[in-house]
């Protein structure tokens, strides 16, 4: 749930998606579930030549399972907010496995 | 570990508080496909998602051209964040400073 949430703040900047396959795919990020699968509009393909069977296409959606990273622009992402969610969040999975 | 259920002040350890106390200090990580990262952790979860910054990925390549099969260490470096899928890690480890 924490990068879930974490990406739903990153809608409408733009993030460069590097695939399993190694393609990497720049756009705007339009929207993420809770498979972070993305959403992806106005795309450019990074080494075009090497990839040209994407340089048509405008709009992406990309499952989750494929993605190796997710560049981020380092200004939209306050890591002191984030580290604080991930204490939390593990906090609350301890409780969940004490509990079961 | 004897002690009765519920009051215990102590729970067992888990893996991951290793990694909970490798937030905000440089981490070394391991990747499928011969990658390996070091950088600042600001996030994961129990997949091993991770958010690390000023990242530095060094992919293991070997070159097809050289006959005695050498591995070739190829380095990037990453000055933004870095959203890291979990399925690709391998190891997480506190990374030791110099």
């Amino acid at each position: 749930m924490l990068f879930f949430s974490f990406f739903k703040t990153l809608v409408d900047h733009e993030v460069t998606v590097e695939l399993k396959n190694d393609i990497q795919i720049k756009g705007v990020l339009k929207s993420v579930d809770q498979y972070l699968n993305i959403k992806l509009e106005n795309i450019q393909v990074l080494e075009e030549v090497k990839y040209p069977h994407l340089s048509a296409v405008k709009n992406v959606f990309i499952r989750g399972s494929v993605v190796r990273y997710v560049h981020l622009p380092a200004a939209a992402v306050d890591t002191t907010l984030l580290e604080d969610a991930t204490r939390r969040e593990a906090a609350q999975a301890a409780a969940k496995a004490k509990q079961g | 570990m004897s002690s009765p259920e519920g009051d215990a002040p102590s729970r067992p350890d888990e893996p991951l508080d290793l990694v909970r106390l490798c937030l905000d200090e440089i981490v070394f990580v391991k990747l499928r496909g011969d990658r390996q990262l070091s950088g600042r952790l600001h996030a994961y979860d129990s997949h091993c998602n991770l958010v690390l910054g000023d990242v530095t990925e060094t992919i293991f390549v070997v070159d097809e051209e050289d006959d005695d099969d050498e591995v070739k260490a190829i380095t990037r470096s990453h000055s933004e964040m870095l959203f890291v899928r979990g399925d690709s890690v391998v190891l997480i480890s506190p990374k030791p400073q110099g």
